[in-house]
């Protein structure tokens, strides 16, 4: 059996992301126990300079006209091929938005297993076991992996994004792209990026994040007199956004922006995993919630199970409201 | 032509989840079941595209849980034209990814819709998601982290959330299944009293099915996140709870 582990790399306009390298920093790790090595998928066009940079033992590197932008049928078509033709041990693929897009679709085109929203993988007792988190991050799946192929999905932020270079640096190995990029049915015609917001909730020092606790746009006032009272600004986890109460640039999570404030109060919030990847690394977290399971509870330094309205009022009192 | 929506139902993640003794999966027993909130979102955005192009929204579920009538009724209520229900031997399991889009594929052929959608993931997706699986099984084109689309000749034109509020333009040929992230407009509500008509007055497709050969990954046990590193609770009555909040804020120079 092949023991080498593939990671498909992502790259947006030719910047690696940083859930590429928490992927080879773990495939490393598994690869090293078992004195195997790793190999990185980049797909684009005119990326070679970047594929210099990428961290793996053997980068292997396919550029095309359709892997300019992103096209999920240009990258799945590429990736199955890549799979068929090294026959890895493990797949290992981001489950970004990108990466949704290709792990599902390959591992059913390849047959070989899939464990979506991988948050570990380690040795236990002699055996790889890939933990999948659930049920809004609520509950955890312990999936034993063996030396057959499979086909790893994984969360954004799970694993620390210091992969080393190797030592000796990586071979680049450049791939003709297989027939089925030249006769696609998906086209990516653009790319947008968001206009500058009115707040940048980036640069908050303090933020006050409500979600759908909240219940009604009206009761947002009450998240912004707290955060007037303690110089905070207002953030908001996606239903929120997506119900228009707030725009997008107050979005908080994977598809939305990641915070890393001096203080996050958290108020109605679950904390599912999505929203966990734009916000766990805040300096103080706390969090109000009535359900004492909540999974932001995993992540906040305090918490408070409460009705977030008495607790909100209460503060509001104090700070002079 | 037509649109299918694939509705799934789900344990409600907002209530308490128990594990079965057998630890493999959720105690059935005590989750109630909601319909995957994406998949409400898919089932807006195809009722958005009915009212711009006129086709008909056909609304398809596997019944995992012999409950799966109201969801179909309440999608018929909302706008829906037609509803199909897979049948089988698998009341109260829990089916993988791969096996329900494995029961899904043939149906979905026989019914040539245009586009099919569905919500882009589910909380129980434990390998992974519906689209880009279903996607595969048919080898129609696919993408998911939908946010908008727009049916053109023998096209539909979607965007595509990436991160960071950055949007992907795609163009799929159809037919083509999408997971649908959000619609362009909140999942419209309807009155209890519109459910009971469509009771009435609508009939659900069944289909019978085989039971799917179990294509899940293997999985040795469910547990919940582990208590270590949780947070400091604090506890007392809201006013004690806000002094103490002040107090750690004054202590770090925040407040
Ligand atoms: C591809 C993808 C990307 C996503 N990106 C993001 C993202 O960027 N950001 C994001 O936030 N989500 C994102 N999501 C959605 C995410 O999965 C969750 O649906 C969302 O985070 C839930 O928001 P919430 O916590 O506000 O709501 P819920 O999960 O509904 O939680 C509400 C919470 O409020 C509590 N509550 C209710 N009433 C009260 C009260 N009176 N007092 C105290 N507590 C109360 C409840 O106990 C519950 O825990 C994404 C999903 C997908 C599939
Ligand atoms: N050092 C390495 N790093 C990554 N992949 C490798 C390495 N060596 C071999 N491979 C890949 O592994 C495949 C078979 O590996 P093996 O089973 O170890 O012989 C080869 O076809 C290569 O694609």
């Amino acid at each position: 059996m092949a023991e080498h582990i593939l990671v498909l790399a992502e790259q947006l306009e030719g910047q690696l992301t940083d859930v590429t390298l928490e992927l080879i920093g773990v495939a490393r790790r598994l690869a090293a126990s078992r004195g195997s090595g790793v190999d990185a998928l980049v797909l684009g066009d005119g990326v070679s300079s970047l594929a210099a940079t990428v961290p793996a033992d053997r980068t292997l590197l396919m550029e095309h006209p359709a892997l300019r932008l992103f096209n999920p049928e240009a990258a799945q078509r590429a990736l199955e091929a890549v799979a068929r033709e090294t026959s890895p041990w493990l797949v290992l693929v981001p489950n970004t938005s990108l990466g949704m897009d290709v792990a599902a679709a390959v591992a059913t085109r390849l047959g070989w297993p899939l464990v979506a929203y991988c948050q570990a993988i380690e040795e236990r007792d002699g055996q790889l076991v890939a933990t999948s988190q659930l049920f809004g991050g609520k509950i955890l799946a312990d999936c034993p992996v063996g030396t057959d192929h499979a086909v790893l999905s994984v969360l954004a932020g799970a694993f620390s994004s210091e992969a080393a270079a190797p030592e000796p640096p990586a071979r680049i190995e450049r791939l003709t792209p297989p027939a089925e990029l030249d006769a696609l049915r998906v086209r990516a015609t653009g790319l947008e990026r968001p206009e500058a917001a009115d707040v940048d909730i980036t640069r908050a020092e303090k933020i006050v994040a409500v979600g759908r606790g909240i219940e009604s746009k009206d009761n947002l006032e009450l998240a912004e007199e707290l955060a007037e009272g303690l110089g905070a600004v207002v953030a908001a986890s996606r239903p929120l956004v997506d119900a228009g109460w707030l725009p997008r640039s107050r979005q908080v999570g994977k598809s939305g922006l990641k915070v890393k404030p001096r203080l996050y109060l958290a108020l109605g919030i679950s904390g599912a995993p999505e929203h966990l990847e734009g916000m766990r690394d805040a300096e103080l977290i706390i969090a109000v919630n009535k359900d004492p399971k909540a999974p932001i509870f995993d992540v906040a330094h305090y918490g408070v199970v409460a009705d977030l309205f008495d607790v909100a009022e209460a503060l509001q009192e104090r700070l002079g409201g | 032509m037509t649109l299918a929506v694939i509705l799934k139902q789900v344990p409600d993640v907002v209530e308490e989840l128990a594990i079965a003794p057998s630890g493999t999966d959720l105690d059935r027993d005590s989750v109630s079941y909601v319909v995957n909130e994406f998949d409400e979102h898919a089932l807006e955005e195809a009722l958005l595209l009915r009212e711009a192009t006129g086709e008909d929204v056909v609304v398809v579920g596997v019944d995992t849980t012999g409950e799966l009538d109201q969801a179909l009724y309440t999608a018929l209520a909302k706008g829906a034209q037609r509803a199909v229900k897979l049948v089988g031997d698998f009341e109260g399991s829990w089916l993988s990814t791969r096996a329900l889009a494995g029961l899904l594929a043939p149906v979905i052929r026989e019914l040539s819709p245009r586009l099919v959608l569905t919500g882009v993931q589910a909380p129980d997706d434990l390998d992974g998601q519906l689209a880009p699986t279903l996607g595969a099984l048919l080898d129609w084109p696919h993408t998911g982290v939908v946010v908008g689309t727009e049916l053109a000749d023998g096209v539909v034109r979607v965007r595509k959330e990436l991160w960071g509020g950055i949007m992907l333009d795609l163009e799929l040929a159809t037919p083509a299944v999408l997971g649908i992230q959000a619609a362009r407009a909140t999942p419209r509500y309807v009155p209890v009293g519109r459910v009971r008509q469509a009771m009435r007055e609508s009939t659900i497709e069944e289909v019978e099915v085989e039971t799917p050969v179990e294509s899940a990954p293997k999985l040795s046990r469910l547990r919940a996140p582990e208590a270590a590193g949780r947070a400091e609770m604090l506890t007392g009555s809201p006013s004690d709870v806000a002094e103490r909040i002040l107090e750690i804020l004054r202590a770090r120079g925040l407040y």
